[in-house]
């Protein structure tokens, strides 16, 4: 069953690179589509399967090398956290798969972009299942390659291009971290077998090595390097800059890519190697950090941006802090929880954004929208739905996930978890404005949308409002039936031994606390609603009086042109050293064209030699037999 | 005073060398080339039987055929080579004869 889930999308992939060209445009969206439902069921099955707490399975595939004692098989393991990566990754690709035929229609080359849709989710279901560190960085590197592939997906367009690179490039330094500490566990554990890691983890607590002549804990600085990788896939701090100008891409690829499924991967890893960061104490405090920074961080971006797109981009980036600093004070179930039930409602935002995208005929920018809800009124009560999800509305998903989170960090002694705690709940409430202010910006108040156009504005087709509706029901209730499992009373049952769980008991937080976590909500939600749908005129003078706050959160804290002055440049005029001086004047000219430049001179020389008169001719061969006569009668 | 062989051998040198210098030193006409040629293979020749009369060998005068032969053959391929030249190029002048180069 592993198998198929695994294996379909490839197989979809597969036809779309090789056979689509003997069929139409539709049968490979069918094909596609089809693969993937049926993978998405089968996920489902394997996940209320392990709801009652099943084994842990490996599947042996076949070997992949094997050179003296290291080994690697490829292996498909299947657990709870795997199970509910399974879940989130299929449902929400089958969804994406579905909403492209509507949203990719008028493309011209759907086959390519159904093909790599499935070549993604085959990856980063190979990532998920992997039971090796390397089975997974093939996954790793190959969502990469997917990713690049889809954000340049209209390579025509010269800025998609540039974001693809960004994206690569960006990718590499994390991805640097992540092979160093897979190289590293390799020479600590003599295996990247999870079980053989796992097993030796608590054994190797107190080992050290030394590192550019310091004496650093082993496991600490093998999760560093670990979470380096994470933060480059999961675009924290420093390394974020590339999701938000991944939104070049087409909508349905930011659904599945940037915001529901490959960006998780770094917490999902977190969360796979929790037994091994269990022990880094100093990580866990840096990732405690780094999360809650990148929460509020994004954050305060995403409330001034005016793309709609790039909104959602950065409160992605946002959510992925939580979840981030959930994995750092060791609530890694919160974490995963958080992943999956953010994995449905940034898929139902994004989503609801690209039906808006598209009944506007590719306009993102929301300052030219506004009143659209009684044109599009379904994918405007999808987007509501979606938008009460991420702010933690009771009873739907978010409100479980990030309570949990933020429940944990006030349990929590350390100074950094109270950091986290505070920082949690102003983002709470950044991020309620900035839904918000998406929302009455773009649905409601009086239109900005030119008249003639708003006349032809449109419900998007059936095709593409139906993954919205699959998508907010798992918004709405994944929170309150699997609450208990993930985080509740019924959490050892389903987690087993698969996550580290930790061990303090859950007091009910006290009132007062919850309080404020509500009404900080409701106080971003109240202040969208007064600053952009009561007090129109509002928000201009605010920015106005506020102009240097408020260029800075527009320009994004200005870490793009920071890292222009400090990365860019440099190694731009680097590469252009290496290239104009190194290989062009000294390898090039010394080189291959020097060797043809002196043969060019010698054999100008001797062709002079070769006047063409007969008698020359004649002279020289004299003069040869002469001198060869010469030798042999006398030596 | 007897004829030695070593006149004989006087004679052909000479003949070479005013063959050869025929080649050299003429700028003017191809037909002194050939010409020049003949004479360059009647030293040869001259060489050759010289050698076989005076060692009683006959092999050296069946050569002295057979480069007759030769050389006939060898002169009419040259004229006739030398009159489609002169059909082509409307003349024989050595000093314009300058193509066979790279």
């Amino acid at each position: 069953m592993i198998i198929f889930i695994v294996f379909l999308p490839l197989f979809g992939f597969l036809y779309c690179a090789f056979f689509s060209k003997y069929f139409n445009d539709s049968f490979s969206q069918l094909v596609t589509t089809i693969f993937l439902f049926i993978s998405s069921f089968l996920s489902w099955i394997i996940f209320i399967q392990y709801l009652g707490g099943a084994d842990v399975k490996v599947i042996n595939l076949i070997n992949w090398m094997t050179s003296g004692s290291f080994s690697v098989d490829w292996r498909l393991r299947i657990d709870a956290l795997t199970a509910t990566m399974l879940i989130v990754v299929t449902t929400v690709s089958a969804c994406v798969h579905l909403y492209s035929i509507g949203y990719m229609s008028d493309d011209k080359s759907i086959k390519r972009f159904m093909g790599y849709l499935s070549l993604f989710t085959f990856f980063m279901l190979i990532l998920v299942t992997s039971d090796n560190l390397l089975q997974m960085f093939f996954g790793w590197e190959g969502v990469g390659l997917a990713s690049y592939l889809l954000i340049g997906f209209w390579h025509h367009k010269e800025s998609a291009n540039k974001a693809a690179m960004k994206a690569f490039i960006v990718n590499r330094v994390g991805d640097f971290g992540f092979a160093l500490g897979i190289v590293g566990i390799f020479f600590i554990f003599g295996s990247l077998d999870f079980d053989v890691i796992f097993n030796d983890a608590s054994s190797f607590k107190d080992s050290t090595f030394i590192f550019l002549g310091f004496n650093v804990p082993s496991i600490d600085m093998l999760c560093f390097l670990l979470f380096i990788g994470a933060m480059g896939k999961s675009a924290q701090l420093g390394l974020h800059t590339w999701l938000p100008d991944a939104m070049e891409g087409p909508t349905p690829v930011s659904a599945l890519i940037h915001a529901a499924t490959m960006v998780t991967a770094g917490v999902f890893m977190v969360a796979r190697m929790s037994p091994l960061f269990e022990f880094a104490n100093f990580t866990n405090l840096f990732i405690i950090f780094i999360g809650a920074s990148t929460a509020i961080f994004a954050a305060s971006i995403a409330i001034t941006q005016n793309d709609i797109k790039r909104v959602i981009a950065y409160s992605t980036c946002s959510q992925l802090g939580y979840m981030f600093f959930a994995a750092g004070l060791g609530a890694y179930n919160s974490a995963i929880f958080h992943l999956m039930t953010h994995g449905f409602f940034k898929a139902l935002l994004f989503l609801a954004a690209g039906s808006v995208i598209h009944a506007m005929h590719h306009e993102q920018d929301m300052r030219k929208m506004g009143g659209l809800f009684s044109k599009i009124p379904f994918t405007a009560s999808m987007m509501w739905i979606g938008s009460l999800a991420i702010i933690g509305f009771p009873y739907f998903s978010g409100y479980y996930s990030k309570e949990s989170i933020l429940e944990n960090a006030y349990f929590s002694s350390s100074a950094m978890a109270q950091y986290a705690y505070i920082v949690g709940i102003l983002t709470a409430l950044l991020t309620a404005f900035y839904s918000w202010r998406l929302l009455f910006l773009t649905f409601h108040g009086k239109t900005r949308v030119h008249k003639n156009d708003y006349i032809q504005i449109n419900e998007s087709p059936k095709v593409m409002t139906a993954p919205l509706f699959i998508l907010a029901i798992g918004s709405i209730f994944s929170g309150i039936i699997l609450a208990d499992y993930f985080i509740g009373e019924k959490q050892d049952i389903f987690w087993g031994h698969v996550i580290v769980l930790s061990n303090e008991l859950h007091y009910q937080m006290p009132f007062l606390q919850t309080f404020i976590i509500k009404a900080s909500v409701a106080f971003g939600v109240l202040l969208a609603a007064f600053i952009y749908f009561y007090r129109v005129g509002l928000s201009k003078s605010l920015s106005k009086k506020f102009n240097s706050l408020y260029l800075i959160s527009l320009n994004k804290w200005y870490v793009d042109e920071l890292f222009h002055i400090i990365f860019v440049k440099p190694f731009f005029w680097l590469g252009s050293f290496f290239w104009k001086k190194g290989d062009v004047n000294f390898i090039d000219s010394y080189g291959p064209n020097g060797v043809s430049r002196l043969i060019n001179l010698l054999s100008r020389r001797l062709s002079l030699f070769q006047s063409g008169y007969l008698y020359h001719y004649a002279f020289v061969m004299l003069g040869g037999l002469i001198i060869i006569l010469t030798w042999f009668i006398y030596f | 005073m007897s004829v030695t062989l070593d006149h004989f051998l006087f004679l052909g040198a000479i003949l070479f060398t005013i063959g050869v210098l025929g080649i050299f030193l003429n700028k003017k006409n191809v037909i002194i080339i050939l010409m020049s040629i003949e004479l360059i293979l009647l030293s040869v020749n001259i060489n050759f039987i010289a050698f076989s009369v005076f060692l009683n060998d006959l092999s050296g005068q069946i050569f002295a055929m057979f480069t007759l032969t030769v050389a006939a053959a060898e002169a009419a391929i040259g004229l006739a080579i030398l009159v489609v030249f002169y059909r082509n190029l409307g003349s024989i002048e050595v000093q314009k004869i300058n193509k066979l180069k790279g």
